[in-house]
């Protein structure tokens, strides 16, 4: 499989703002790539970087191995959804879609017919009459998934999508956009400050800390083996014990983190475990869930999540009271630095 | 029905009518005045209705000709405010750089300095660069300050225009001329629009710049000024100046239809 986009060592510097600080990765042909991370962690900067809207100033940035530094947008064989959408509003759904193929001189015949297949394949061929101000949110976003597909790009660029739907809105477009990949079978680079979106859709994850990378791997391999304790932290819950508590807990000099879920009241667990005492100080109930706050050697504070069918007799329900929590070593993700 | 409670006061009514008769009694005054049968000035009541000054108006050169050279100065001075307003609105409505704010407040001071101010300027610089006044420095005269009207009225649209729209259009494959063409252009065409009914009104009925560059051009203002010196041409002048009006109104009306219901569709379409 050949790759798709290549970054290497590249930079994006605003005067002394580093965007994008030096970094290296490759997205594969036919992936569906997230770049995960908080708001000013460079990630929409990356996927600027690669639409062509902004030049890094340094490195080298490859699309289909084709040096891609210094191109313009207009020549570059990917296309953008954009977060706000960005559709004309003084033109109505069907030329939206039909506008790349407008500039290329496609015939108006020919290019409304490709206009209503796009149009058709995210379920809104009844609306190419419509102005985008007549279309409910969900709605534009599909017209705007439709005009970047239009140009049957080999990658399209996702700027956070599924932002501004409701929730149910937002899971029902995952689904199809992931389903929507699949039949396509093009690179997706997806870009996403929710790391249950990135987790649930993608098949690799770049998780983006301070312009860099911290780490890109599976979302398998991010939940169970984070590289770094941000990694840790950002994708899913996750408690992160360093230096004396570490050892103190573990006699470990490394890092570690231990997920809610692995956590336990003593008492239910043998074998090789940790054992620690500490206060309860909060209980929030979740539902399926109920998490517990436990402050532990005076000074941390864990997170444990208990499943609500068998907790009630085992677990002190008393704020206040001591327990004693523990897990298996094999729990402890060991991290870098 | 309305009940009384619905309706303002007397006395604020009164004031209401009082304003409004103050700004348009003066304008009905040279209306009728247009129409009366006496050729010497203002005798109340008039002495009887003709029409007759019309035909007087228009068969006279030096009217025909001041409402032509007016017409084009100002067709003239709009076209290229349009063209360097927008120019300049597309410069600085996004990018910070050094001096921005400078630039700025010189690119709109023209409306707000005194025109006498401006003409003595312009005329100053004419002079020293060997220009002959004439119909070019009148048009640069007035360009002046309607590139300002233009910059506003653009650079306000400019501001509620996402940029994303632009970027789309590069994305999709456009270069910059297709992009102003397709995207751009159509987005800003109401406030074009605007701004150039606008600037071509201040334009037509400028006279204190046209006076120090005129040379010995005789726009429509300055042919009425000079008017007042001739108390038998009042009819005349009375007919010229409600043609002027009509002239005005009409494209202004016609700009308020066709901008009309168009302002919510300029934005990003969130």
């Amino acid at each position: 499989m050949s790759i798709a986009v290549q970054f290497h060592q590249v930079s994006r510097h605003y005067d002394s703002v580093r965007a994008v600080d030096d970094i290296s990765l490759e997205i594969a042909e036919g992936e569906f790539f997230s770049m995960l991370g908080p708001s000013g962690s460079g990630k929409t900067t990356s996927l600027r970087l690669i639409a062509g809207f902004e030049q890094p100033t340094s490195g080298s940035i490859r699309i289909f191995g084709q040096e891609a530094a210094g191109l313009p947008p207009n020549l570059r064989a990917v296309n953008t959804v954009f977060q706000d959408y960005a559709l004309f509003p003084h033109m109505n759904v069907l030329d939206n879609v039909a506008y790349g193929l407008m500039l290329k001189g496609v015939p108006k015949s020919e290019r409304h017919r490709r206009a209503e297949e796009m149009l058709e394949l995210v379920k809104l061929g009844q609306y190419g009459s419509r102005r985008p101000s007549a279309l409910s949110g969900g709605q534009r976003q599909r017209v705007a998934l439709a005009r970047a597909l239009t140009l049957q790009p080999r990658v399209l660029l996702l700027d956070e999508p599924l932002g501004a739907l409701d929730l149910k809105l937002r899971e029902q477009m995952q689904t199809e956009l992931k389903s929507l990949q699949r039949q396509l079978g093009i690179t997706f680079v997806f870009v996403t400050h929710d790391q249950g979106e990135a987790m649930s859709m993608s098949d690799r994850v770049a998780v983006f800390n301070k312009g860099r990378i911290e780490q890109v791997a599976a979302p398998q391999v991010l939940y169970n083996q984070p590289a770094t304790a941000f990694v840790a932290d950002f994708v899913g819950a996750a408690n992160v014990f360093d230096g004396p508590l570490a050892a103190t807990l573990a006699g470990l000099e490394q890092p570690f983190a231990v997920r809610p879920e692995r956590i336990r009241p003593a008492g239910q667990l043998d074998g090789d475990v940790v054992r620690v005492p500490g206060k309860l100080l909060d209980i929030q109930y979740l539902g399926a869930v109920s998490r517990y706050e436990v402050e532990v050697l005076g000074e941390k504070v864990v997170s444990m999540v208990l499943p609500n069918e068998h907790d009630t007799q085992a677990a002190p329900a008393v704020i206040g009271s001591a327990i004693t929590l523990a897990w298996q070593r094999q729990a402890m993700l060991p991290l870098a630095g | 029905m309305h009940s009384d409670q619905d309706r303002a006061p007397l006395w604020l009514r009164l004031l209401a009518y009082g304003g409004i008769g103050f700004l348009f009694l003066p304008i009905a005054v040279i209306i009728i005045y247009a129409f009366n049968a006496e050729s010497a000035g203002y005798s109340f009541p008039p002495k009887g209705f003709t029409l007759a000054w019309f035909p007087a108006a228009f068969a006279r050169n030096d009217v025909m000709q001041a409402i032509g050279l007016s017409l084009q100065l100002a067709l003239l001075a709009t076209v290229l405010a349009l063209v360097l307003g927008t120019l300049a609105a597309a410069a600085l409505y996004r990018r910070e750089f050094f001096g921005k704010d400078a630039i700025t407040m010189m690119l709109i001071l023209p409306i707000a300095l005194p025109g006498i101010i401006t003409g003595i300027a312009l005329l100053s610089a004419f002079r020293l660069a060997d220009i002959p006044s004439g119909f070019w420095t009148i048009a640069v005269g007035h360009a002046t300050f309607c590139v300002v009207v233009i910059y506003n009225n653009v650079v306000a649209r400019f501001r509620r225009l996402s940029y994303s729209l632009v970027e789309a259009s590069q994305d999709l494959g456009a270069d910059m001329f297709q992009t102003f063409r397709y995207v751009v252009l159509p987005q800003i065409a109401t406030a074009l629009l605007a701004g150039g009914m606008l600037a071509f009104a201040l334009s037509f009925d400028e006279i204190i710049v046209t006076t120090f560059t005129a040379g010995n051009e005789v726009t429509l203002p300055i042919w009425m000024l000079n008017q007042l010196t001739r108390p038998r041409d009042v009819p005349i002048t009375n007919v010229v100046a409600m043609t002027v009006m009509l002239i005005t109104a009409l494209p202004i009306l016609a700009a308020y239809y066709l901008t009309r219901g168009t302002e919510d569709t300029a934005g990003s379409g969130k």
